[in-house]
């Protein structure tokens, strides 16, 4: 515990950098990471990209149609995950994940993937990739205005035994270095990304996981409403920057 | 028993001139389990890819062993010259006699 | 952004345990992990079988200090001809304070025209890594670099 404290005092004498622009996840990285991240043929997280485009064009048992079968080529998804989370029709505030897995239950009849499941995560990853490049736009206004505030009070919110906001680390100590990472301004852009630490690919909502560990706060469940709030504020303030996923991090 | 096949990814040239060396780069989606024997902790059997054989119109080109240190969704690359137009075949052997299989044309102009 | 690479699927052949025992070349030791810890020094002398190791000849491409022990990049390259008569027939990879120093053997000839391979390896701590390449004349040539870890790859912190 005591290390802890010493970890949130230094955070907090560093807090010098005053809220500034939130920048890519990549300019973070090191260039070995950064090339690695741009080069399929040595990116473990493309395994997870062609299993996912394998997903894509098979039949559910359901007898209803693949993926494919209303949507065309994936490759139609073009633009699609840089929109997400976004509100449906119903009003739900849905991520990629969750938009996925409503089409597996609700349009396929078919049992939901599960989130973190590999196919889940191999979808996720294809369809993120047709959107590699293309900057985050997600829609703030309208319905999706009161989850966007919801998101902004979470990352604003002190929590944890350390009792650090998600800001005190990814804002006002952006380019400190922690524990041998760089601390990025924490914006969801590379996500699914394939960590060295997890030796997997893993959704976004597990990264958040680990940063509510890291500051001994209460890790929510996996698709938690809270997380998917927080992800559409991360989204809004990474709106125009490219999306990198499939990313790679340490 | 390992699921009914793993992903892997080849990247290699389609064609090449006779005499070009060419890279190529393999990747496979396997956790490369070490063994976990230690008190306190449930026993884990060591489960890995412990070689990858290739072949080219026949002939092995790389015979490469594995360890419990070669890290996760193991990464191999490596080269050959471009002979004959034929087929690189690639074998993962896994701990427990699985084998897996991946084929790839190279037509050698 | 569809890229050129062939796409995945590999299919599993499960082989007979006959079966599988032909497959196996005479080379491979099989499945079997080593009820004791083989020593680094061990395994040196037993791959340079009294041969005096040439301390030049081996490029060692990897960074000095890793991102995370789980993965490390390591390219190898020998100096050689890779002709008929003078090759690289086998590169050898060492981590001294692995659990199991010898990380991995590439067997090749001089069909791979270049002697460059390319792997990831698991580092569990700062470490020297040694790379012993034997050729077709019976030399070994040998090649070390140390890297540092900040993260173990035995850490499972989140
Ligand atoms: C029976 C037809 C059908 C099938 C099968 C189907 N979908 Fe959909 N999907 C739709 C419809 C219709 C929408 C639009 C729903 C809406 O706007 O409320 C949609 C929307 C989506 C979206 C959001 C698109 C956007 O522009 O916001 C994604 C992503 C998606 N589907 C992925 C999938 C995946 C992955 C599968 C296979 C697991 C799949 N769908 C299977 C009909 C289908
Ligand atoms: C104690 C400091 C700290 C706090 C507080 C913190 N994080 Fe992080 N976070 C990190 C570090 C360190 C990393 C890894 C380096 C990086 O990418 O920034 C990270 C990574 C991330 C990433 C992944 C970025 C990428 O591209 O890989 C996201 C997203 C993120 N944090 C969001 C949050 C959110 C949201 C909160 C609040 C719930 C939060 N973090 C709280 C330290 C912190």
């Amino acid at each position: 515990m005591r290390h802890l404290v010493v970890l949130a005092a230094t955070l907090m004498l560093g807090a010098t950098a005053s809220a500034g622009e939130v920048r890519a996840p990549a300019s973070f990285l090191s260039p070995d990471l950064r090339a690695l991240q741009d080069d399929p043929s040595r990116h473990p997280g493309w395994l997870w990209v062609d299993g996912g485009e394998a997903l894509w064009r098979e039949a559910p048992r359901s007898g209803r149609p693949s993926c494919e079968g209303c949507h065309g080529p994936i490759d139609g998804m073009r633009g699609v995950a840089a929109r997400y989370p976004a509100v449906a029709s119903d009003g739900a505030l849905l991520n990629l994940e969750a938009r996925i897995e409503r089409c597996r239950t609700d349009n396929q009849q078919a049992p939901a993937f599960g989130y973190e499941s590999e196919a889940l995560l191999s979808l996720t990853a294809a369809i993120a990739l047709r959107s590699r490049g293309l900057p985050v736009a997600v829609e703030t206004e309208g319905a999706a205005a009161q989850h966007l505030a919801a998101g902004k009070r979470f990352y604003e919110t002190r929590q944890g035994q350390l009792n650090l906001s998600c800001g005190q680390c990814h804002d006002e100590n952006v380019g400190r270095r922690l524990r041998g990472d760089v601390i990025s301004s924490g914006v969801g852009t590379g996500f699914p990304a394939y960590r060295l630490e997890w030796n997997t690919l893993g959704s976004l909502h597990r990264r958040l996981r680990a940063c509510s560990l890291g500051v001994r706060a209460t890790q929510l469940p996996y698709g938690a409403y809270d997380y998917v709030a927080l992800e559409l504020y991360l989204a809004a303030r990474a709106r125009g920057l490219p999306v990198e996923s499939p990313g790679i991090r340490r | 028993m390992a699921s009914a096949s793993i992903p892997a990814r080849i990247t290699m040239p389609a064609e090449a001139r006779r005499g070009e060396i060419i890279e190529i780069r393999v990747l496979a989606r396997h956790a490369m389990d070490r063994a976990i024997d230690a008190p306190g902790l449930t026993p884990v059997p060591r489960k890995i890819i412990h070689t990858l054989r290739v072949t080219y119109d026949g002939a092995e080109i790389l015979h490469m062993d594995l360890s419990p240190g070669i890290a996760a969704n193991p990464y191999v690359a490596f080269t050959t010259v471009a002979t004959t137009t034929g087929e690189l075949v690639f074998e993962w052997l896994e701990d427990g006699g699985a084998v897996y299989e991946r084929r790839q044309m190279l037509t050698v102009t | 952004m569809t890229l050129p690479a062939p796409r995945i699927g590999l299919t599993r052949r499960t082989a007979l345990a006959a079966g599988a025992a032909a497959l196996l070349p005479a080379a491979t030791v099989a499945d079997a992990q080593p009820a004791h810890r083989e020593t680094m020094a061990a395994v040196e002398r037993s791959v340079l079988a009294g041969r005096t190791p040439l301390a030049s000849g081996v490029t060692l491409d990897m960074p000095t200090l890793s991102e995370n022990g789980n993965s490390v990049d390591l390219m190898i390259r020998i100096d050689s001809p890779m002709s008929g008569e003078d090759h690289v027939t086998a590169i050898h990879v060492l981590a001294d304070k692995n659990p199991f120093p010898r990380v991995a053997t590439f067997r090749i000839g001089p069909r791979a025209g270049r002697a460059e391979v390319g792997t990831r390896i698991r580092l569990a701590e700062t470490q020297t890594i040694v790379v012993l390449a034997e050729t077709s004349r019976g030399t070994v040539h040998r090649g070390a670099r140390e890297v540092i870890v900040i993260l173990g790859a035995c850490v499972d912190g989140g």
